[in-house]
């Protein structure tokens, strides 16, 4: 009894540990006075200054639109490589993982600043295109390592029986392969998309001078003190992601239900 | 057969362009000087005071906040696994639902926290109990390390203590093992390949950040990665800057090569 109270004491510290900023960047956007060091009663004034403040407007739409962009590009890259490294012999097999492995283990730092030096020798000009090719660059591995165990486990002879009946290779896949490996496309999409959402780093050394991001905009901002909009519009998504996990969580089980009462 | 491994050509390109190349890059800039001819300068230049004393204070605090994540990590890791939680909904509890708040924001809220008129030292006065000062210091880049990096730690353990059959635990019981000696003798070796991915995916990151030390260590405290970073956004010198991150990348491979040997089959990853 002791233990299992003792247990989740453990627990409930570790999680306000790790929701402790959070919980105090949302109180920060209900208050009134424009420093964080000071409380200065409640107010939702941030909320409508937001909409009007169009240079976080603009980094909003930027960070979202890269996150898009380069999450799908990746995932699209990265299943394709999946098949493909399947079907490498071992050697092969080994050496490319390997290769794919290198951003994820290397330091953020030094692939920001590899990235920097290659667009600067490809003469390439510093803006969207460079962030967008990074972050589709860093985002393959994590789509990789999450299809592949999936394929891992597929049955090869469902492919093959499909091909055998008629079925041509890319009607065949989106048949039979794809369906079993979607739950690990989705993941490794949603982990693409929540890294590149949150990356700074590699960010910080491919934008060019007129491209924001909010983690950017957050880093200039940080010396100038940090505008309190920033705290509302980061509590507008943090609530609407929240929401959307809790109603994507229930779907499955009401769903049941419906079928449940069906029969 | 071969229209399948075809397939895999534009990200065998891909990666090429984009992985390879630009770290030859990096070592090319690495052992040249301005005028293109090789050197070893901007590899020696570690050695220089400013940049020793940066790099050692680096690998201390990274070193430490390592230790406490793990420290922290392996009971947490063992209870929630004990729990039987929907491991779906931890991990996006634990791991991505905090990434959606921005992490500058979230290492910054810990200054709000952490000030002498902040939220933690009003309830320690509200307790009687002591202030606590450790904004601008080396004590509170520990803590933002510990806070960014913890959930890297927790999922590679908690993934190698789900895999642990819970027979062998039974058995090692019926012979007579008593609770340490299960944790030390069972446990403790399966969930190696954890720790040890846990280590790296902590380590790695604490050593060479430079925001962190930024946010929450005032702007005297230098790390490696403030001089890396300094190099090329500031003084321009990509030479300088690509020779101390080509020492960097060593210590990132000692610790590649040290955790392929503890696990082979890439067991202990994150996802």
């Amino acid at each position: 009894m002791i233990k299992n109270t003792a247990k989740k004491i453990y627990v409930t510290l570790i999680f306000i540990f790790l929701y402790a900023p959070i919980a105090t960047l949302i109180v920060l956007s209900f208050n009134a006075s424009r420093t964080r060091a000071k409380w200065g009663g409640l107010t939702l004034k941030w909320y409508g200054a937001l909409f009007r403040n169009d240079e976080i407007l603009k980094a909003l739409f930027n960070t979202l639109f890269i996150a898009f962009t380069a999450s799908i590009i990746a995932t699209i890259i990265g299943t394709i490589a999946c098949i493909s490294i399947m079907n490498l012999k071992k050697r092969a097999r080994t050496v490319v993982i390997g290769i794919t492995n290198i951003p994820m283990l290397n330091a953020d730092i030094v692939t920001g600043i590899s990235f920097m030096l290659l667009f600067i020798s490809m003469g390439m000009r510093f803006g969207m295109e460079t962030i967008l090719l990074s972050h589709i660059t860093f985002c393959i591995p994590y789509v990789i390592l999450s299809v592949m165990p999936r394929m891992k486990q597929l049955n090869p002879h469902t492919y093959e029986a499909a091909l055998d009946l008629g079925a041509g290779p890319i009607y065949g896949f989106f048949k039979v392969v794809f369906p079993d490996i979607l739950p690990g496309v989705l993941s490794g999409f949603l982990m693409a998309f929540t890294m590149s959402l949150d990356d700074f780093i590699i960010t910080h050394f491919t934008k060019g001078a007129g491209v924001d991001t909010l983690s950017t905009k957050i880093y200039t901002e940080v010396k100038k003190g940090i505008k309190p909009e920033m705290y509302a519009l980061s509590t507008i998504i943090f609530v609407t992601v929240l929401v959307l996990l809790l109603l994507v969580n229930k779907a499955p089980s009401e769903n049941k239900k419906v079928k449940k009462k069906s029969f | 057969m071969n229209k399948k491994k075809l397939l895999g050509t534009p990200y065998f390109i891909w990666s090429a362009i984009f992985i390879i190349i630009p770290l030859c890059m990096v070592f090319y800039y690495g052992f040249t000087d301005k005028s293109g001819a090789f050197t070893l300068e901007n590899i020696i230049a570690i050695s220089s005071p400013e940049h020793a004393k940066a790099l050692y204070l680096a690998l201390g605090l990274s070193l430490i906040s390592t230790l406490i994540c793990l420290l922290l990590a392996y009971p947490l890791a063992m209870i929630l696994c004990g729990l039987n939680v929907n491991q779906h909904s931890f991990i996006v509890l634990i791991f991505i639902l905090p990434m959606w708040m921005n992490f500058l924001l979230r290492t910054l809220a810990w200054q709000t926290l952490l000030e002498k008129t902040g939220v933690i030292n009003n309830i320690l006065s509200f307790l009687h109990l002591p202030a606590l000062t450790i904004i601008n210091t080396p004590y509170a880049i520990i803590l933002g390390m510990v806070y960014n990096f913890l959930p890297f730690m927790v999922l590679p353990i908690y993934n190698s203590l789900v895999k642990i059959d819970p027979n062998v635990i039974n058995a090692a019981r019926d012979l007579g093992a008593n609770g340490l000696q299960v944790f030390a003798k069972i446990t403790l070796p399966l969930t190696l390949p954890g720790i040890i991915s846990g280590i790296t995916m902590v380590f790695i990151p604490a050593l060479t950040t430079f925001v962190i030390s930024k946010l929450l260590g005032g702007s005297k405290i230098l790390l490696i990665g403030n001089v890396v970073e300094e190099e090329f956004t500031q003084a321009g010198n990509w030479h300088l800057g690509s020779g101390l991150s080509i020492v960097l990348m060593l210590f990132i491979i000692v610790n590649m090569v040290i955790s392929s040997i503890f696990d082979k089959d890439g067991e202990g990853s994150v996802l």
